[in-house]
């Protein structure tokens, strides 16, 4: 069933929704963090009436607009992307996902835009309270919208409270509560909300950092280091904490994510976990068969790590990508060959709907069909695996070739994973160093260590683009987890429309993304008003 | 509550509800009508400014109500939303593209440095205020004209027009209601600005002027509009087998069949005629709430003819049976429903924003606004 895809246009298709949303997400955790640093910085200037902290909110607050245009140009495109690119998939799950868009739509944009607008052009309009709950309501109103989205593509990579309707040929929403508090959407909301956090400190802080050794505006620089780096600490603890349950999280759910975040290939207990390693070899998960072996430059291993982290127990058996395809009895995995055969049954199953519905609507063989798709043994057993079924071939020897196919890109799993992990560690001890000296008055002298935090602003990026590319490369080829692969989802059309509009996205995007960098880097360097200023107080 | 009321009732509620949004998104676009008005009114730089400045606090309202338009769209009818974004792919990436080069215009156009320099940004914002308006009206005219796509029996469309969308403009009809958007939001944004300017009166005295020959063209079109649509054959619903037909003059049978949606067709024309008039001869400041209030009612009520009374709201004049309508098209009774409750936060939506509103537009534009330092000025 493989052959009648057109690859170019699912890889082209793919490629565009990736630059999209890799590009939204550049401005995004900008906005997500800075929103709350403003909040506390008005409120201190709210409760000490000092002026030198309102200079200081409305330095940041400058950046946070330039930044936050941007974040909408490319947030417009994601969401009708889905409709425009993905049209099979907008109707196979819309009747789910279409939702928290919607609710997003209602509950965070509007609060965002109308309170962002009270920010920036309330100042001499509405009273000093007024305006700070504004800009509390902004901060609230970005995190809200990262929550539904996030729901959205939690239920991707986990999908739960749908019901698949033969009739209407979707999945159909039957638990509201499930999709929202699953376990996945709870892990991947804190930990991609602290991630903006984190990376909003560093920002702050790598930028405060600059006027010190400038030795420019000193004062203002050392408070904003003060709140960059207490911010950025708890929101790195937590940050790591729900790192960390995301990836227990995904054992259970995406363990071929998880494997392939390691680049685990024979499942083991007392499994090592890699805490660095060069893979040898290219285009890993194309070349994988039953005896392939993970090579490896180097790699520094810390023994059993592996296990607890994933199981809370060294004892614990972690399985690999060889046994996730080919299954393993003695641990009770299913291969992946049978799945395929269970989700084949399960689409044969629904042409015969279709066709003895419109043979007799009312005849026994439709009656009897009806009755299996609500059977639960058949749904639990058989509809689970439905979007394997597109791997199927009557031969067992190209069936087998084409479970290997359901392996995610290895390497780029693999690094993204490493690196998002390492630079959390080292931010977290950027934070702790931070604070400690500011506290003590020593940071100003250290020069090395202020351009290091300089240098770390384009690191938080990107940790945080790996984080997407763990999760969303990590999972293919499945754009729904097990029910739908990517290159069924994707709209029937000409490839050389979505050349074209990749080349337009492409084009626009980085025009106007640099057209951001200069505006902000402008205003860095001019820095905050004056406080002589009058118009200032 | 929302739980016991049958399919068809939400669906019609959700069908209420995507007209208003609708009809809010076309009054608000009185922001893109006046973006293509910021070179031709002003005679120099300050005037501009003050132009782009009054526009450049509500930009982001019509922007949101585009992006919650189509949420909401995707989330009641998802088969329009998978059929139509990915069947006239050309004609709504273009419309999106018109947005994305807004979204950052009004913010980058002024600062120093800003790599493109502030004419592109001007411009940027005159080509979202032609093509966005000019597209939404010829999208919204396929509800009525159709569109060639398929529909197979796994709920999977197909598009059959090798142009993806721009054969759409090749039909007059739709042409007709594009260039009626394109100028009515063109009278509306003058109308927002006579309101919102003070001080100003060889300025105010040019926006008559032009409001006038922008009022003429406007109405010759939506007439139209109108009467082609009045006397067309529309696609009907067999609300008993769900199938579709041509029905002679469909639409003139809905507004029939519907006195109270004529009555607000009726209404709202007029108040849009009212608005034009006293602002043109009457030297009046406030014609943006007769006319704004009138536009809501007339696209609110096209909509509502275009998908109740058992009409396909998104027809295919390649395969009948194809055609959508708020029966076949629409999310399962539990989504509607839980999407329902969620449309109960919307009043508690419209109070904040117009509390907040009032409370910014307290000062009407001038001179010494421009001056102000502790406002933020595009
Ligand atoms: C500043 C950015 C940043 C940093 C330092 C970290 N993460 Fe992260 N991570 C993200 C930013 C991020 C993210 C961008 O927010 C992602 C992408 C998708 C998501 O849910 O969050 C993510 C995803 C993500 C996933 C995949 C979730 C999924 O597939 O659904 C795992 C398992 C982790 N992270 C684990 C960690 C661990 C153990 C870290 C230890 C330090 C860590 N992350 C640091
Ligand atoms: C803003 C942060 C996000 C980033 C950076 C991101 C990143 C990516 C990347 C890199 C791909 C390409 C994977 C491939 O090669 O196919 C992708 C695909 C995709 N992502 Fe995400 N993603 C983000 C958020 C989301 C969210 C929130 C959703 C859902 C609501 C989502 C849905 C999708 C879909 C539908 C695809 C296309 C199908 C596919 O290729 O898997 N993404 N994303
Ligand atoms: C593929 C999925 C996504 C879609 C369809 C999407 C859609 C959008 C849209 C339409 C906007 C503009 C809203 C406006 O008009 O004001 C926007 C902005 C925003 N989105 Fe996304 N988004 C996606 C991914 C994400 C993710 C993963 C997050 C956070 C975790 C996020 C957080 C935000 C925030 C905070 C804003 C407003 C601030 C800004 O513009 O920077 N989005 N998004």
């Amino acid at each position: 069933m493989l052959e009648n895809i057109d690859f170019a246009l699912v890889n082209w298709s793919r490629g565009q929704f990736a630059l999209t949303a890799l590009f939204h997400w550049i401005f995004v955790p900008l906005t997500l963090g800075l929103s709350y640093m403003l909040a506390f910085m008005e409120t201190m200037y709210y409760r000490t009436g000092d002026p030198e902290w309102k200079r200081i909110t409305k330095f940041w607050m400058k950046l946070f607009g330039i930044n936050f245009a941007i974040g909408i140009a490319t947030g417009i495109i994601l969401e009708f992307e889905f409709g425009t690119n993905w049209s099979n998939y907008s109707w196979f799950v819309g009747d789910i996902f279409g939702a928290p868009l919607a609710i997003e739509g209602i509950m965070a944009f509007f609060l965002e835009s109308t309170f962002i607008a009270v920010m920036f052009f309330g100042w001499d309009k509405v009273s000093k309270r007024f305006h700070l709950t504004a800009t509390w309501l902004a901060a609230v109103g970005a995190s809200l919208s990262a929550v539904w989205i996030l729901v959205a593509n939690a239920w991707m990579q986990n999908p739960v409270g749908t019901v698949f309707n033969p009739d209407t040929v979707r999945n159909e929403m039957v638990n509201f509560w499930a999709v929202l508090f699953s376990e996945t959407a709870v892990n991947k909301f804190l930990h991609t909300l602290t991630s903006g956090f984190v990376l909003s400190a560093l920002f702050v802080m790598g930028v405060s950092s600059w006027f010190l050794l400038k030795k420019r505006e000193l004062l203002f620089a050392k408070r904003s280091i003060v709140i960059a780096s207490v911010f950025g600490l708890i929101s790195s603890l937590v940050l790591i904490g729900t790192g960390d349950s995301s990836a227990k999280e995904i054992v259970k759910t995406q363990p071929m994510k998880f494997a392939a975040m390691e680049a685990l290939y024979e499942g083991q207990t007392e499994a090592p976990l890699i805490a660095w390693g060069f893979l040898k070899g290219k285009d890993l998960h194309k070349n994988m068969d039953e005896n392939s072996e993970a090579e490896f430059y180097m790699k520094i291993e810390i023994p059993a790590m592996l296990s607890i982290l994933a199981h809370m127990d060294p004892k614990a058996y972690v399985p690999g990508i060889k046994d996730l395809v080919l299954g393993n009895e003695e641990q009770g995995i299913m291969s992946y060959p049978e799945k395929i055969e269970r989700g084949y049954y399960a689409q044969q199953q629904l042409l015969a709907y279709k066709a003895a519905q419109k043979e007799d609507p009312n005849g026994a063989e439709f009656l009897a069909l009806e009755a299996q798709f609500k059977d639960p043994d058949f749904v639990e057993n058989h509809m689970r695996y439905f979007g394997y079924g597109n791997f199927y071939d009557p031969d067992p020897e190209q069936l087998k070739k084409n479970a290997f196919t359901l392996v995610p890109p290895i390497s780029l799993t693999f690094y993204a994973f490493h690196i998002m992990v390492l630079l959390g560690g080292y931010f977290l001890m950027l934070f702790a160093v931070f604070l400690f000296l500011v506290m003590r008055n020593q940071l100003h002298n250290k020069k090395w260590l202020l351009w290091a935090a300089v240098w770390t602003i384009p690191l938080a990026f990107v940790a945080s683009e790996s984080g997407w590319i763990v999760a969303e490369i990590g999972r293919q080829p499945w754009v729904i987890q097990d029910l739908m692969p990517t290159m069924t989802a994707v709209t029937h059309i000409d490839t050389t429309s979505v050349i074209m509009t990749f080349g337009l996205f492409a084009l626009v995007f980085v025009a106007l993304f640099i057209a951001e960098v200069k505006i902000m880097v402008k205003q860095i360097k001019i820095g905050p008003k004056k406080k002589e200023d009058p118009s200032n107080v | 509550m929302f739980e016991t009321l049958s399919h068809l009732a939400l669906q019609q509620y959700w069908w209420l509800i995507i007209s208003a949004l609708g009809a809010a998104l076309v009054l608000l676009m009185f922001v893109q009508g006046g973006q293509t008005l910021f070179a031709t009114l002003s005679k120099n730089k300050e005037e501009r400014s003050m132009l782009i400045n009054i526009m450049g606090r509500k930009w982001e309202f019509t922007f949101t109500t585009l992006v919650v338009f189509g949420g909401a769209f995707f989330a009641s009818f998802p088969l329009f939303y998978s059929t139509s974004f990915g069947g006239a792919y050309w004609a709504w990436m273009i419309l999106l593209f018109a947005f994305i080069i807004q979204a950052v215009s009004y913010e980058y156009r002024s600062w120093p440095d800003n790599f493109l320099g502030s004419r592109t940004y001007e411009t940027f914002l005159f080509i979202n205020g032609m093509i966005g308006t000019f597209l939404v009206g010829v999208v919204v005219a396929s509800f009525f004209t159709g569109s060639s796509f398929s529909i197979n029996d796994m709920n999977q469309s197909f598009w059959q027009s090798p142009l993806r969308g721009i054969e759409l403009l090749f039909n007059l009809h739709n042409l007709s209601l594009g260039l009626a958007i394109f100028f009515l939001a063109r009278v509306l944004g003058l109308l927002y600005f006579i309101n919102s300017i003070e001080g100003e009166e060889e300025l105010s005295a040019r926006m008559r002027k032009s409001l006038l020959r922008n009022a003429v063209p406007f109405l010759v079109f939506f007439l139209v509009f109108v009467i082609w649509l009045l006397l067309r054959d529309g696609y009907a619903v067999n609300p008993e087998t769900g199938e579709i037909f041509m029905q002679a003059n469909k639409y003139f049978i809905n507004f029939i069949e519907m006195p109270v949606v004529l009555l607000l067709f009726v209404a709202g024309v007029a108040l849009v005629k009212w608005g034009i008039f006293i602002s043109t001869f009457k030297a009046a400041n406030n014609g943006i709430w007769f006319s704004g209030s009138g536009v809501f009612l007339t696209v609110f009520s096209l909509l509502l003819v275009a998908g109740f009374n058992n009409t396909a709201f998104y027809p295919s004049s390649y395969d009948l049976q194809s055609s959508i309508t708020i029966m076949n098209g629409s999310s399962s009774h539990f989504t509607l429903t839980v999407m329902s409750y969620v449309s109960l936060m919307v009043p508690f939506v419209v109070a904040y924003i117009w509390c907040t509103w009032r409370a910014i537009n307290r000062h009407k534009m001038n001179r010494k606004e421009l001056e102000s330092k502790d406002s933020h000025i595009y």
